[in-house]
């Protein structure tokens, strides 16, 4: 599909990407301005505040966006999944700039006018609101400037708390490797920032006293700034909020499997008139942590993943046992009730290119211990870090590799088929394996824990939407290894429409 | 009412046995000046003598360390300050007018701090503007930028006399300006002053201002008044510091 076609095809969706990317960008930077502002005229009347105040914003901006929101998820009222951790991560990337540029505006103002200020007999906040600030305005709009530049840029990372934005796309298009999704996604942000940057540009030109301007222009700059601050706000306070009380929040990890596992569910309960919000393609643990905080009702997962890197056990390969105290461990510490399995296992997947394979005669990993020192390997860093991942897998095998590169899990098959990397481990029912020529080595010595595909869901959510309790019962072992392969490799093979896949699976299925 | 009738029989301003000092420094030593009604009293000396900070303890922008600046007869720290700058016109180099104000505004700024209605802070603006020979018509919309530096400084004496302030200081109001435009500026000032009968007090280091404009002329030298005498008593004076000044008027006319 060519990049003029995808647009064609797809422009309604990226329309309201791109609004929610607007309006994130737009309330952040809009609330940072109502505390940024303040806190540097605070700072310029407190000097000993500067020093610390300044160095807390800065540190601030150096945390990283996937830590912050694991941070601020778990907490009351700012914290949660979606739109409202985003923005309070935005606006405290956006701070910095902000208060320095009303610091130095202020400090910057001619001395000799805040004397004659002064000396005419103005009080503090007259010399402020009618000398200070509109002599600093140029470097807040300057400050203001920088700040949305950078948060258009940040923003895409919202995607991976649900926020939604162009950061859907450039996420997606990574994990499916899809260039007309990652040029949507990019260049929308990238035009997106052009545009606030000059807009912004202009506003800050109706500031400088050293360039002729009619009051007619600026009286206009400012009527355009005050429709546009209450436009904004009107808009953003006006969407409904919904009603909980017929209505279950679905979420999902960052790839495409899990999307799809939780748009199945999500279709089936809107036949059945409940109400559905998709909070899909969440990063790192945010949908466990967002399941046990309640801002998620349900989330499919693995029985692995929940033993090892949820409840922290040693990995074990018998799957009954791992299953019964998953289901046994999470009603008891989160109240929250583990599905029947669904009939497949997402394990990793030990991969070798298949010419490879076949040229070495290779079978089982053991296979490859003797072949492992010439080769580089490249892994994504969920299986560097885990338990059940990279240390204690080359210990088992014995495996010792030229070179181990850390990567994004989904660019290491794409790495894989084109000879940056000579083994990885993937997942087992990546929909890529068979299309790229991809050969699964046997885990002939049983490392990998059991990998049951289960939806998770609150205790409480069952009690309350019962359409729940017959979905899941349906769904239990209904789909196989194979099923899920194709599935998978519907979306990312053949770049369909998840819901159109999802759609026609369930027509088929008869659920 | 009677109050007020006492007040305008004390000494407009007077210094007793003033101090101020930094951490480091002191820039005013045990000063005692009294500055009569209607007259001009210019404060002579070079730069970092004192003169300008005996200004700024006039109109409270600074407090004596020790010692006391009474304004018509109150101590300046016992006034609200707002109210004490507001009856004092504060004129600086170059006016020290506010950029992004036209400069009607600039000229009506204490006359509208004070709560005149706009109708009247206008007329006074106008007359302010005829006062110093800029045509209202001409200049009142105008910003700072598009006028000349003597035409700013007119601005700067009109928005200090703007709401009619008994007092006036000047801190080298002149001093940024061409030969030809101080002088002819410095002829109109002294003018005015005489016509309006205002009290003034102006800080400059230029000898030749001092005789045109002062009625009496103070000395400043290292934080000392030195001696304070009538223009004609200070040309005959045989004070070292004095001759010196007068010396520079005789070799090159005045001009620095």
């Amino acid at each position: 599909m060519s990049f003029w076609q995808f647009l064609q095809a797809n422009w309604s969706e990226l329309l309201l990407l791109v609004r929610q990317h607007i309006m994130l960008v737009f309330v952040s930077i809009l609330v940072a301005v109502i505390i940024g502002v303040p806190v540097g005229i605070i700072l310029t009347r407190y000097r000993v505040l500067r020093g610390p105040v300044l160095g807390i914003a800065n540190v601030m901006q150096t945390i990283p966006s996937l830590a912050l929101f694991g941070f601020l998820i778990p907490l009351p009222f700012i914290g949660g999944i979606g739109t409202r951790t985003a923005l309070v991560a935005l606006v405290v990337y956006s701070l910095l700039p902000i208060i320095r540029n009303t610091v130095t505006g202020i400090l910057n103002v001619d001395p000799n006018v805040r004397e004659a200020a002064v000396a005419m007999g103005m009080t503090g906040g007259q010399v402020l609101r009618q000398v200070e600030l509109p002599l600093a305005m140029g470097v807040i709009v300057t400050g203001i400037r920088v700040a949305t530049v950078i948060a258009v840029g940040v923003t895409t990372i919202a995607a991976a708390v649900g926020a939604g934005g162009l950061g859907v796309y450039i996420f997606r298009g990574l994990r499916q490797y899809d260039n007309n999704l990652l040029l949507a996604g990019a260049l929308s942000a990238a035009l997106l920032a052009l545009a606030a940057d000059s807009l912004l540009g202009l506003v800050e030109r109706q500031f400088s006293f050293e360039t002729k301007r009619s009051v007619v222009a600026r009286r206009l700059a400012l009527a355009v700034a005050v429709v546009l601050v209450i436009g904004g706000a009107v808009f953003w306070l006006g969407r409904s909020t919904p009603s909980t009380a017929n209505r279950i929040a679905v979420g999902s990890k960052d790839f495409t499997e899990s999307a799809l596992l939780a748009e199945i569910v999500a279709q089936m309960l809107e036949a059945r008139g409940v109400s559905v919000e998709r909070r899909f393609e969440l990063g790192g643990n945010l949908p466990h942590e967002a399941l046990v905080a309640g801002t998620l009702d349900l989330y499919p997962e693995y029985t692995g993943t929940s033993f090892t890197a949820i409840l922290q056990h040693t990995p074990i390969t018998d799957p009954r046992t791992v299953y019964d105290q998953v289901k046994q461990e999470y009603a008891d510490r989160f109240k929250v009730e583990v599905s029947q399995p669904l009939g497949f296992e997402n394990t990793f997947a030990i991969l070798v290119r298949g010419e490879e394979a076949r040229r070495l005669n290779l079978k089982t990993i053991s296979n490859a211990a003797t072949e492992a020192p010439r080769w580089r390997a490249g892994f994504g860093q969920d299986f560097m870090s885990r338990a059940d991942g990279y240390p204690g897998f080359s210990k088992t095998y014995g495996l010792k590799f030229a070179e181990v590169r850390e990567m994004d899990l989904s660019l290491t098959y794409i790495a894989l088929s084109s000879h940056q990397v000579d083994l990885i481990a993937g997942n087992s029912t990546e929909g890529r394996i068979p299309t790229l020529d991809l050969f699964q080595l046997a885990d002939d010595r049983r490392y990998f824990p059991p990998y049951e595909a289960v939806y998770l869901v609150r205790q409480d959510s069952l009690t309350r939407v019962p359409a729940l309790q017959e979905v899941l019962s349906k769904l239990a072992n209904a789909i196989s290894t194979d099923e899920m392969r194709r599935l998978n490799y519907e979306i990312d093979g053949k770049k369909r429409d998840p819901k159109e896949v999802v759609k026609e699976w369930l027509k088929g299925k008869g659920f | 009412m009677g109050h007020e009738e006492a007040q305008k029989t004390l000494p407009l301003v007077q210094f007793h046995n003033v101090t101020y000092s930094l951490p480091n420094a002191t820039i005013i030593s045990d000063l005692n000046l009294t500055v009569e009604r209607g007259e001009t009293l210019v404060l002579l000396g070079e730069s970092g003598c004192g003169k300008t900070t005996t200004l700024k303890l006039i109109n409270r922008l600074l407090t004596p360390s020790s010692g006391e600046v009474q304004v018509e007869g109150k101590s300046t720290t016992a006034w609200d300050p707002i109210e004490l700058r507001r009856r004092i016109g504060y004129v600086i180099q170059e006016g020290g007018l506010f950029p992004h104000f036209t400069i009607a505004r600039n000229v009506g700024l204490v006359p509208a701090l004070s709560g005149w209605d706009d109708a009247r802070t206008n007329e006074r603006v106008r007359e302010m503007l005829n006062l110093v020979g800029l045509e209202p018509d001409q200049f009142a919309e105008r910003y700072p930028r598009e006028l000349s530096g003597g035409q700013r400084q007119r601005v700067g004496v009109a928005r200090a006399l703007a709401a009619d302030p008994p007092l006036l200081l000047l801190d080298e109001p002149f001093g940024a300006l061409d030969p030809l435009t101080r002088a002819s500026l410095q002829r109109e000032f002294a003018e005015l002053a005489t016509r309006l009968g205002k009290t003034a007090v102006l800080v400059t280091h230029d000898v030749r201002e001092a005789m045109i404009l002062g009625q009496r002329i103070g000395l400043m030298h290292k934080g000392q008044l030195l001696l304070l005498e009538s223009p004609e008593r200070f040309r005959a004076s045989d004070h070292p510091q004095a001759r010196a000044y007068l010396e520079t008027l005789n070799v090159n006319g005045g001009e620095h």
